[in-house]
């Protein structure tokens, strides 16, 4: 036996860019969120070659979870194409060696900004969410102090309270993104700015949905087959984005999220937010299941 | 001055306190302070500045805890000694159970929400979940407490002090609370202001027969609403009875020197 046989090569960086230590302390913690669906695990939160808001807390996530058997798909508010969307996913290739997909279908891990893609996921896929601020209690109780006893206690009535101010102020629910939901009947959770659109998707889902927050070090987890409700009152019931009667100018799809992009002449035109499902059906594939069938949420 | 005719009471105190005593450093805030009050009356704690009565009301509140001591709640389900619950527990009890108006509404009020919404969290933190019974029992909270409808919405942050007593008076009964706590209700408020905020409480006790516990330096006050009143001095109890005998007939010499003064 010599000392070669026991030692690797020396290499400029660890598998998958994180050291094993920061590796080991992710899967601990994204363990932990999930055994504790919505709560909060606070996490030491690396340095990662991309500034701090731009998706360090997905991309550690996703630099723990990946191998080199992984097919990842990286989106930004949809898209794959973005710039940070297109060096993210490069960046993980290039660090992992795992293949690269845009096709939600194909895809292993799907780290995402903003959107959940409008394809069903399978409980062999992960969806990997960015978090710019995991607090949902920040805008009611700026102390995170009592922020925290208030999530033990499950103290949330300041949360229907912001929907109250909300419906008394503009006779509507105005909150848009980051809509509150209670996971699994315990905890408040902001499931990142995704859309109302979203956030049904996440119910009872069969994926595994890891959120976390790089410049916040805080991550948290719905776990497959956990509730996941909107905070509504029982006379309010929820509403989703009005965008099942909107047809997107480029593939004709209609049913589903869409970005609308203002006219010079003050009108509007609407595209399939998902861009990679517009593509499929610009070209005629099939897409996979959907989460929306006719602009209905069917489960 | 014209005063409500004695009030028949039960025999069995509602909020009892025993021999409560709390130190912050060498500074002694209550030296083995005892208080009962029954249901349906109103006790007044008087005395000067740093004499212990606020940190007795904020204990009444289970927001402070004593060195030693004991306190109870003459309710169905509530445990006997309330200062050996937990945290949650404490602040579950208060949330159901005892309403409060602080002196600085900045403490009792958010204040950039509504008024209304100020009240309906007090409905929400007991489970209340239907925005249609939230608004209505806000509007007649609101109400009962004279408060201007047409204002309902509007923020405490823009209403003047008097108002803004009212939205915690407001709040403080939402829920129908067993006792009702008013640290110096109507310190800051100007005296025509003041008589319309202790007319709305004389009003209240009245009709839904709350029992209260009043702080106030201002012994008119006291006069004016207690039908019982306890006398500090430096984190003691120097003399306690009935507000006219106590105040016609006043024993100890602390309590002799500040009827004098005042009159």
């Amino acid at each position: 036996m010599s000392l070669d046989t026991l030692t690797r090569p020396w290499k400029a960086f660890s598998y998958g860019f994180l050291d094993a230590s920061a590796k080991r302390e992710m899967r601990r913690k994204i363990l932990k969120a999930i055994a504790v669906p919505g709560c909060q695990m606070p996490y030491a939160s690396r340095e990662v070659p991309i500034a701090r808001g731009w998706g360090t807390g997905g991309l550690q996530a996703t630099l723990t979870l990946v191998n080199p058997g992984s097919v990842v798909k990286v989106i930004d508010q949809g898209a794959d194409d973005s710039v940070n969307a297109a060096s993210i996913r490069r960046f993980i290739a290039r660090v992992s060696g795992a293949a690269t997909t845009l096709d939600t279908v194909q895809a292993t891990i799907i780290q995402s900004r903003h959107r959940v893609p409008e394809e069903k996921l399978r409980a062999d896929q992960v969806l990997v969410l960015q978090v710019p601020n995991p607090e949902p209690l920040r805008p009611v109780e700026p102390n995170m102090s009592v922020a925290r006893q208030m999530h033990a206690d499950a103290d949330y009535g300041r949360m229907w309270l912001q929907l109250y101010e909300q419906i008394v102020r503009s006779g509507r629910v105005m909150q848009g993104a980051s809509y509150p939901s209670l996971v699994n009947g315990r905890h408040v959770m902001t499931p990142s700015p995704i859309p109302r659109w979203d956030v049904p998707k996440l119910n009872m889902a069969k994926h595994l949905t890891i959120l976390s927050a790089g410049r916040e070090k805080r991550l948290f987890a719905v776990p497959p087959f956990t509730r996941v409700e909107p905070l509504v009152f029982d006379d309010v019931p929820y509403r989703v984005e009005d965008h099942a009667g909107l047809t997107c100018h480029r593939s004709g799809a209609r049913g589903v999220f869409m970005n609308e992009i203002p006219q010079e002449d003050g009108t509007s035109l609407h595209e399939v937010s998902d861009s990679q499902l517009g593509v499929k059906l610009l070209n005629g594939e099939a897409p996979g299941e959907m989460w929306y069938r006719d602009g209905v949420f069917r489960p | 001055m014209e005063r409500a005719a004695p009030r028949l009471v039960r025999a069995q105190p509602l909020l009892r306190m025993a021999d409560v005593s709390k130190r912050y450093g060498d500074v002694v805030a209550l030296e083995h302070v005892s208080a009962e009050v029954y249901p349906g009356e109103v006790l007044g704690i008087v005395g000067e500045s740093g004499s212990g009565k606020s940190t007795l009301l904020r204990m009444m509140n289970l927001e402070e805890l004593p060195d030693e001591g004991r306190y109870s709640l003459d309710l169905p389900g509530v445990p006997e000694h309330l200062f050996a619950m937990d945290g949650y527990a404490r602040r579950m009890l208060r949330a159901r159970h005892i309403g409060i108006v602080y002196q600085n509404p900045h403490l009792g009020l958010l204040m950039k929400n509504s008024s209304s919404g100020n009240v309906a969290e007090r409905l929400l933190v007991a489970g209340e979940r239907r925005f249609s019974v939230l608004r209505e029992k806000a509007k007649q909270s609101l109400e009962a407490s004279e408060f201007p409808l047409e204002r309902m919405d509007a923020p405490p942050i823009e209403l003047s002090g008097g108002m803004q007593q009212r939205v915690q008076l407001a709040k403080a009964i939402a829920l129908e609370p067993a006792v009702l706590l008013l640290d110096e209700p109507t310190t800051g408020l100007d005296v025509s202001v003041q008589a319309l905020v202790l007319d709305t409480l004389k009003r209240l006790q009245r009709e839904r027969r709350i029992t209260m516990v009043i702080v106030s330096h201002d012994l008119g006050v006291i006069r004016t609403m207690a039908d019982r009143v306890m006398v500090m001095r430096r984190g003691r109890v120097v003399e306690a009875g009935l507000v006219d005998q106590v105040f016609q007939d006043p024993q100890a010499a602390y309590t002799q020197a500040l009827v004098h003064a005042k009159l």
